[in-house]
């Protein structure tokens, strides 16, 4: 059964359509990449899915409930979606467990013992243990969006949006952060990706869509449209992505 | 950083030579530049023709000891009066910044008060909400009238309620967005989002130039002398005024400088620490 399901979705900045008639269904423990170029739409994507921007039309439908309805409380939805950022946007004020334990304190109104007992054991996976004291700007780029990613799954999300999580970081630090998110396709986390890793798309996806101008161009298992693209858009899209060394 | 087993190359060993032989010579100008320049300030300030004068009447150390205790118990109302608005001021600041964040049509009367408080507050000179307060709101002859001390004190909230306002608010806006759309996305509430996440961040930013308007404010408390309470600079005046000499206000002026020494000394190392905190991010 489908946990995602967007219909017809429409955004519009300042008479600049975005996102243009979109439709994207997302299977329960399904992977899905979208691949595209910087402007395709991707970003304004997961953050209309997870209601930071508000739509201009259709709908979005979470676990069959229409959350793009106003009367649906987004902080209600935002709980059951784990969203990691560019920039990994981590809180600079507060410490990797602070961090981490915010939401689960605040408002799923855990104790602090058992918010802490929870972070450090997801630390521990991901072997950040030993820098659950530090503060944000201690730690290198890769420690960083691993953290954020910890700190999204600390609300034990239904689903989880990553937007080119690896883009702002150092090419060798790309792997650590990939390696995390292959460990979350293991255990049956359903995610929708933005990414310019063609590689990672190809190995991790189970779905690829290439957008373009606000629309899915082609959608499919990643060996097809990586491999053998029938549309034109998508040819031309990939062909730079080669030259540019990318895939 | 250097390893302790590193022997310095040749041109290195030249290079530390020629910095040291730099410092000193430095430290010498510096000296001999201050020096000149002390000299001949005190040589133009001793050697005008009307110096025997003003050193009489400003700086008489007998006038100055006898007029002591009665500024120095003067400093102690401004002293108390300046912590207790400072702390007034700050909340009232805070308050209203976070008003003025508000969205939503039902806090539109809530915003445009807050809005309207620190235009009104930013325009209006002190001394006219003082006189308002300590001689117009006594004059309403109400019931449980504070004393003129208080009202004094809370016009100089309301003043300065009004700049800390925009300050908050500047910092509550230098926070990025991306901040707070990663708190909602983590499903915090705004308001939330404002406590946990921007504040601590915003007030942060703005500690140096907050503390910067609590060094203002500890001037503009002695106004609250306009209306009666005898403060360090009314207390001067009514010494001078006894001695036909001033004296006193030169002590005053010093007791002031010697109180506004450690807040402002406090405001450069609190300075200091958020610039580094940022070149260090």
């Amino acid at each position: 059964m489908a946990l995602l399901r967007c219909r017809g979705l429409r955004k519009e900045f300042g008479g600049h359509v975005v996102l243009d008639q979109l439709d994207l269904t997302v299977a329960e423990h399904q992977v899905v990449a979208l691949i595209g170029a910087s402007g395709s739409g991707k970003s304004t994507l997961l953050r209309c899915v997870n209601l930071l921007d508000e739509l201009d039309d259709g709908t979005i439908e979470l676990d069959g409930v229409d959350i793009s309805d106003p009367r649906v409380d987004p902080d209600q939805v935002r709980r059951r979606i784990g969203m990691v950022f560019q920039a990994y946007n981590l809180f600079p004020h507060l410490s990797v467990l602070d961090n981490i334990t915010l939401a689960p304190r605040r408002v799923h109104r855990r104790g602090r013992a058992e918010a802490e007992a929870q972070a450090r054991e997801l630390l521990d996976r991901v072997g950040l243990g030993a820098k659950a004291d530090a503060y944000p700007d201690r730690l290198s780029g890769g420690q960083q969006q691993r953290v954020a990613i910890v700190r999204a799954l600390a609300n034990s999300p239904r689903l989880m949006l990553l937007d080119e999580v690896t883009s702002a970081l150092d090419p060798e630090l790309v792997g650590e952060v990939l390696a995390m998110i292959r460990d979350l396709k293991a255990d049956g986390m359903t995610m929708v990706l933005a990414t310019h890793e063609m590689g990672f798309a190809r190995e991790v996806a189970d779905e690829v869509c290439f957008l373009d101008a606000g629309r899915v161009v082609e959608s499919g298992p990643p060996e097809q449209v990586l491999g053998e693209p029938t549309q034109p858009r998508t040819r031309q899209f990939l062909r730079r992505i080669i030259e540019a060394g990318r895939l | 950083m250097t390893l302790l087993d590193h022997v310095p190359s040749e041109a290195q060993l030249r290079r530390s030579a020629y910095r040291r032989r730099q410092t000193v010579y430095s430290v010498l100008v510096a000296a001999f530049s201050t020096a000149a320049l002390g000299t001949l300030l005190v040589i133009a300030v001793t050697g005008a023709p009307g110096w025997d004068r003003v050193r009489r009447s400003f700086l008489d150390p007998e006038i100055a000891r006898d007029a002591l205790p009665t500024v120095l118990s003067g400093l102690w109302l401004n002293v108390r009066l300046l912590v207790c608005c400072a702390v007034g001021a700050l909340l009232l600041g805070l308050l209203v910044a976070v008003l003025r964040t508000l969205r939503g049509p039902v806090f539109f009367p809530v915003r445009a008060l807050a809005a309207g408080y620190t235009y009104t507050f930013r325009g209006l000179p002190l001394i006219i909400v003082l006189y308002l307060l300590t001689l117009g709101v006594p004059g309403l002859r109400l019931q449980g009238m504070p004393p003129v001390l208080v009202l004094g004190g809370i016009a100089l909230v309301l003043t300065y309620g009004g700049y800390l306002a925009e300050v908050f608010r500047a910092g509550i806006e230098s926070v990025h967005p991306s901040q707070l759309a990663a708190a909602r996305s983590l499903g915090l509430s705004y308001r939330q989002t404002m406590r946990h996440v921007v504040l601590p961040q915003a007030v942060r930013r703005v500690a140096p130039p907050l503390l910067n308007d609590v060094v203002a404010l500890q001037k503009d408390v002695g106004l609250v002398s306009l209306a009666g309470p005898i403060d360090a600079v009314r207390a001067a005046q009514i010494a001078t005024a006894q001695t036909f000499n001033y004296t006193p206000y030169v002590v005053a002026g010093v007791l002031f400088v010697l109180l506004a020494i450690p807040l402002i000394a406090v405001t450069d190392w609190v300075t200091l620490r958020a610039a580094r905190r940022q070149s260090g991010g």
